[in-house]
C-alpha cells in the first residue's frame, strides 16, 4: 500500500469513528454530477461570493465607515488638505498607503460585477433550459431572492466610499425613499438620522454590508446548494440519459479536482482583472457635498436598468389635497421593478397551471423545444436591454454622437413595441430550428458532396446521423394543449370558465409545435426516395 | 397527442473513447509533467508577489501602453497573485482531465413522491398531531394567538423609532430668507453683479450668521445657480421678471426631480441639464421642464440688491427645494 493511500484511509477512519459517517460520506463522495459548460456558471457565482468575503475582509482592517469631517493628509497630494468623511479619507488610504490595497479594492469590486453578471446568466440558463420545473421551485425562488439582495449588497458596497459618484447614488436612493407616500419623509428622516446626508446613513449600511447580508447570502446560498445535492442536479437530453438517472462523473476525485481547480482559476483572472483594469477610481471623483456632480453619472451594471427606466419616464405627478405623488419615480423605481420580479419569481407556477404539467423533471429542455417559453424569456431580455442602455444614454450619446433626446425617445417607445417583436421573432426562430431539426433527422445530414447518376442527374449525398444525435433531436416530449372547460348538455357554462379559458388559450400558445419526427416516419422515407 | 412513446429508441451511452494518457504511458506521463510545471509556476507567482511586497517601491508609478500611469507594486503584486492562483486552477483541470478516471457514471434517480402507503400514513399523522393540539377546535386559542402573533411584529419597528428625528417642516426650509447675501462656493464672498459677465454662471450659498458652520445637510438644500444671460431673452411673467437683476436670475441646484446638482450649464441654448436623469430646464422660462422625468420647474429665488450693492435673496423660496415628498402642497 502507498502511503498515501494509507493516510487516506486513517483519515476516513478517525472520521468515522467520531460520526459514523462512513455509509453517507461513501455515499456522497461518489455523487454523479453531469458535465456540462453552462452549470459552470452557478459556480462562478458562488467562487466570486467567496472571493468577495476574503477581499472585503481585507478592506475592513483599514476602511473607517464614518461620515466624521477630517482633513485629508495622505500621500495622495491632489486632495491634501481637503475637508472630507473619514470613509473617503480611508478608502483613500487603501487606495495609496497600504501596499496591496488598491488591489484589493479592485479586486472586490471586480468580483461583485463578476458575481451579478454570473447570477443573471445563470438565472438565464436555469430559465431557457426549465430547471425551474418541479421539484425545483423552491430553488428558483431562493435564487431570485439572491438576486434582488445581490443587487442591493452591490448597491450599498459602491456607496460606502462616500465620493462624489455614489453619494450621488445615496442621493437618488434618498429621493426613491422620500417619495414613499404618506411615510416618504418619515422613512428617509429615520434611514438618515435627519437631513439627507446626515452622519449616520454610511456606518448603518456599513454594518449592512458587511455583516447582515453576507450572513443572509450564506445562508440562501448553504440551502441552495444543499438543494441542488439533495435534489441531483438537472442533466441535458443525449444518449443514456433518462428522467430517472444522472449522467455523469463522480465527485471524488474529478469534479473535486475540475471544481475546485475553477475557484482558482476563477479567483485568479479577477486577481488579474484588478491587477491591470482600474476600477472605481474614487480619488478622480473628489469627496461628495450634494452641491456638486460629475458628468456621466453611471451606477454599476446591475442598477443600470432601473437608472434607465427612471431616466426613461413621462414627468408625471399628481398634487391633490395638499400632497405630491411622484409616479415620475414611484413606476419606474418600485412598481415596475417590482412586478418584474413578482413575475420572475412566479413563473415556474404560471407555466405549471398552463400546462398543467405537475410531474417531476430531471432533463433539461432544449431551448427551441419550448418557443413560448424561450420567446417569453428573449422578450424579458429585450426590456432589461432597452431599459439598461438608456441607463447609459448620456454615455452612448457622448460615444456615438447621438442626441440624448432622441436615444430617449428611442427607448421610450422601444421599451414598449420591441418586446412584442422580440417575442415573435424568438418564437417563429425556435420553430424553423424544430422545422430544421426534423428536416435533418428523416433526410440526414447535407454533406455538400454532388454526385452525378447515369442518367445525368445531380444528387447531393446526405449522411444519416448517428442514432445517438437522432436520439438527442427527438427525445423531447411533445404536450398537448389543454382543452376549455366546455359547456354541458344543458348549456350551463363550468365554474371559473373565463379562467379555464384564458388558460386554455394561453396552454395552445404554449403547447405550439413542430412534430418530432417518429420511426415509422424515418421508414417510410426509407422506402421511398434515397 | 402526447408522445409517450418515443420517435426513436435511446440508444444507451456512448462507449467510452480512451484518452492518451490511458492507454500510453509516455502521454500519462508527459501530462504528469505539465501539471507539474503548472503547479511550480503557481509557486513562482507566489514567490513573485512576495519579492515585489518587498523589494518595489510602493510610491513608484511606472507609464504603460493602454493601462498610463501605474503604479508598479500594486500591478505586480496583482499580475503575480493572478499567476499563482490561476496556475493551481489549470494545474488542477489539466490533472483532472489528462490522468483522472474520465469513464462516465450512470446513478439512478428516483421520484421524490414517497409510495401511496407511506403518504398515506405521513398525511394521516400530519392530520392527527394537528389535531392533537387541538387548534381547530380551540376557536379562542386560534384568536388570541393570531392577535399575538400579528402585534409582536410591532415592538420593533417602535424600537426603531429613534433611528431618525422627525422630519417637521424641514423638508420645506431652506436658509435662504429675505436679505440673505449671495456668497460664492467656495470663497464665501459675496457678489456684486458686475461681478458676473454675461454668459456666466456660478454656484452660490447663503451667508450664514457669524460662528455658524456650514454643513453638507445644509448645501442639499441651499445650493443655488446664478446666471446671467441678456435680459431681453427672458421669457417670463411680470413677477418672476421682477425675481431676476439686470438678465442674473438664480434658481435652486438641487434637481425637482431626485435632488441632483443640476450642474451642466449649456450657455448657447440656455439650457440647465441634471446629469442623472437628463432633465432639462429652460433658464429664459423660469427654468420650465423641457425634458426628462423631472415634473416640476427648479424653484426660483428672488434677487434684489442691499444698501452695499450686494446681491440678496428679496425672500425665502416660495416652494420647498428637491424631489417632492408626500407633504408638499405646491404644484
Amino acid at each position: 500500500m502507498k502511503t498515501s493511500e494509507r493516510v487516506a484511509g486513517n483519515v476516513a477512519g478517525y472520521i468515522d469513528d467520531r460520526t459514523g459517517a462512513a455509509g453517507w460520506a461513501k455515499k456522497n463522495l461518489t455523487k454523479v454530477f453531469p458535465d456540462h459548460w453552462s452549470f459552470m456558471l452557478g459556480e462562478i457565482a458562488l467562487y466570486s461570493f467567496i472571493i468577495l468575503l476574503l477581499s472585503g475582509t481585507f478592506l475592513t482592517f483599514w476602511f473607517d465607515p464614518s461620515q466624521q469631517e477630517v482633513i485629508y493628509n495622505g500621500s495622495y497630494a491632489p486632495l491634501s488638505h481637503v475637508s472630507m468623511s473619514a470613509s473617503y479619507a480611508s478608502t483613500l488610504h487603501i487606495s495609496f498607503d497600504v501596499r496591496g490595497g488598491l488591489l484589493m479594492r479592485q479586486i472586490h469590486h471586480w468580483a461583485a460585477l463578476i458575481f451579478m453578471a454570473a447570477i443573471v446568466v445563470h438565472l438565464l440558463r436555469v430559465f431557457f433550459t426549465g430547471a425551474f420545473r418541479k421539484p425545483r421551485e423552491a430553488n428558483w425562488l431562493i435564487g431570485i431572492g439572491l438576486l434582488t439582495l445581490g443587487i442591493v449588497e452591490g448597491f450599498l458596497g459602491y456607496s460606502l466610499p462616500d465620493d462624489l459618484l455614489s453619494g450621488t447614488g445615496i442621493r437618488i436612493a434618498e429621493a426613491i425613499i422620500q417619495a414613499f407616500p404618506v411615510v416618504g419623509s418619515y422613512l428617509s428622516y429615520f434611514a438618515f438620522g435627519g437631513a439627507f446626508p446626515g452622519h449616520v446613513f454610511i456606518p448603518r449600511i456599513y454594518i449592512v454590508h458587511v455583516l447582515l447580508l453576507p450572513g443572509i447570502f450564506l445562508a440562501l446560498i448553504t440551502v441552495h446548494l444543499m438543494l441542488v445535492w439533495y435534489q441531483k442536479h438537472t442533466q441535458y437530453p443525449g444518449p443514456g440519459r433518462t428522467e430517472k438517472n444522472v449522467v455523469g462523473y463522480p465527485l471524488m476525485p474529478v469534479y473535486m479536482a475540475k471544481a475546485g481547480g475553477f475557484f482558482f482559476i476563477v479567483f485568479g483572472v479577477t486577481a488579474f482583472l484588478g491587477a491591470v483594469a482600474s476600477i472605481n477610481p474614487i480619488w478622480l471623483y473628489g469627496p461628495y457635498t450634494p452641491g456638486q456632480i460629475s458628468a456621466g453619472s453611471q451606477p454599476d451594471w446591475y442598477m443600470g436598468w432601473l437608472d434607465g427606466l427612471v431616466r426613461m419616464a413621462p414627468p408625471l405627478e399628481t398634487h391633490a389635497f395638499g400632497h405630491t405623488i411622484s409616479w415620475n419615480i414611484l413606476i419606474p423605481g418600485l412598481i415596475l421593478p417590482g412586478i418584474l420580479f413578482t413575475g420572475m419569481a412566479l413563473y415556474p407556477f404560471i407555466e405549471s397551471w398552463i400546462s398543467g404539467d405537475n410531474r417531476e423533471h430531471h432533463l433539461l429542455d432544449r431551448p427551441r423545444n419550448v418557443p413560448n417559453r424561450t420567446a417569453l424569456g428573449a422578450m424579458s431580455l429585450s426590456f432589461m436591454i432597452i431599459a439598461l442602455a438608456n441607463g447609459g444614454n448620456d454615455v452612448i450619446a457622448t460615444h456615438f454622437h447621438l442626441t440624448i433626446n432622441g436615444i430617449m425617445w428611442f427607448t421610450r417607445f422601444g421599451l414598449i413595441i420591441v418586446p412584442p417583436i422580440v417575442f415573435v421573432i424568438t418564437k417563429r426562430i425556435c420553430l424553423s430550428l424544430q422545422r430544421a431539426d426534423r428536416e435533418i433527422v428523416l433526410h440526414g445530414r447535407e454533406t455538400g458532396r454532388l454526385v452525378m447518376t447515369p442518367s445525368g442527374e445531380f444528387l447531393e449525398v446526405h449522411e444519416e446521423l448517428t442514432p445517438e444525435k437522432k436520439w438527442t433531436l427527438t427525445q423531447h416530449e411533445q404536450p398537448a394543449a389543454l382543452a376549455a372547460p366546455t359547456e354541458d348538455a344543458h348549456g350551463t357554462r363550468p365554474r371559473g370558465g373565463l379562467k379555464g379559458k384564458i388558460r386554455a388559450r394561453m396552454s395552445a400558445a404554449n403547447a405550439e409545435q413542430v412534430p418530432a419526427p417518429t420511426s415509422i416516419e424515418a421508414r417510410e422515407l426509407e422506402g421511398g426516395h434515397h | 397527442m402526447s408522445n409517450e412513446i418515443k420517435p426513436f429508441e435511446n440508444p444507451g451511452l456512448p462507449e467510452h473513447a480512451h484518452r492518451k494518457s490511458d492507454v500510453d504511458a509516455i502521454a500519462a506521463n508527459r501530462a504528469e509533467r505539465q501539471v507539474a510545471i503548472l503547479f511550480l509556476l503557481s509557486a513562482v507567482g507566489t514567490i513573485g508577489t512576495i519579492a515585489s511586497y518587498i523589494f518595489i517601491d510602493s510610491k513608484k508609478f511606472i507609464f504603460l501602453p493602454i493601462l498610463g500611469d501605474t503604479n508598479a507594486q500594486q500591478l505586480a503584486l496583482g499580475t503575480g497573485l493572478a499567476a499563482s492562483l490561476f496556475f493551481i486552477g489549470i494545474a488542477a483541470v489539466h490533472w483532472a482531465k489528462t490522468l483522472m478516471p474520465d469513464n462516465e457514471v450512470i446513478a439512478e434517480r428516483h421520484e421524490f413522491r414517497s409510495s401511496d402507503a407511506d403518504r398515506e400514513d405521513f398525511v394521516a399523522t400530519v392530520k392527527e398531531r394537528a389535531g392533537a393540539a387541538g387548534l381547530g377546535r380551540r376557536s379562542l386559542i386560534k384568536r388570541s394567538m393570531g392577535v399575538a402573533l400579528g402585534l409582536i411584529g410591532l415592538s420593533p419597528l417602535v424600537l426603531l423609532r429613534d433611528l431618525g428625528p422627525l422630519p417637521k417642516n424641514e423638508f420645506a426650509t431652506t436658509n435662504w430668507a429675505a436679505g440673505v447675501r449671495l456668497v460664492t462656493d467656495p470663497g464665501n464672498r459675496p457678489i456684486k453683479p458686475s461681478d458676473l459677465e454675461i454668459g456666466a454662471v456660478a454656484q452660490v450659498l447663503p451667508a450664514l450668521p457669524e460662528g455658524t458652520e456650514r454643513t453638507l445637510e445644509n448645501i442639499g438644500k441651499d445650493a443655488v445657480l446664478l446666471i446671467r444671460i441678456r435680459p431681453e431673452e427672458f421669457n417670463l411673467d411680470a413677477q418672476r421678471l421682477s425675481w431676476t437683476h439686470n438678465g442674473i436670475i438664480a434658481f435652486s441646484k438641487i434637481c425637482s426631480h431626485m435632488g441632483c446638482a443640476v450642474a451642466l450649464y449649456e450657455q448657447q441654448t440656455k439650457h440647465l441639464l441634471c446629469p442623472c436623469h437628463q432633465s432639462t430646464f429652460d433658464v429664459t422660462r423660469a427654468a420650465k421642464v423641457i425634458f426628462g422625468p423631472a415634473a416640476r420647474p427648479l424653484p426660483q429665488l428672488a434677487l434684489t440688491l442691499d444698501a452695499d450693492g450686494y446681491l440678496v435673496a428679496k425672500q425665502g423660496f416660495t416652494e420647498p427645494v428637491g424631489p417632492s415628498f408626500w407633504e408638499r402642497n405646491s404644484a
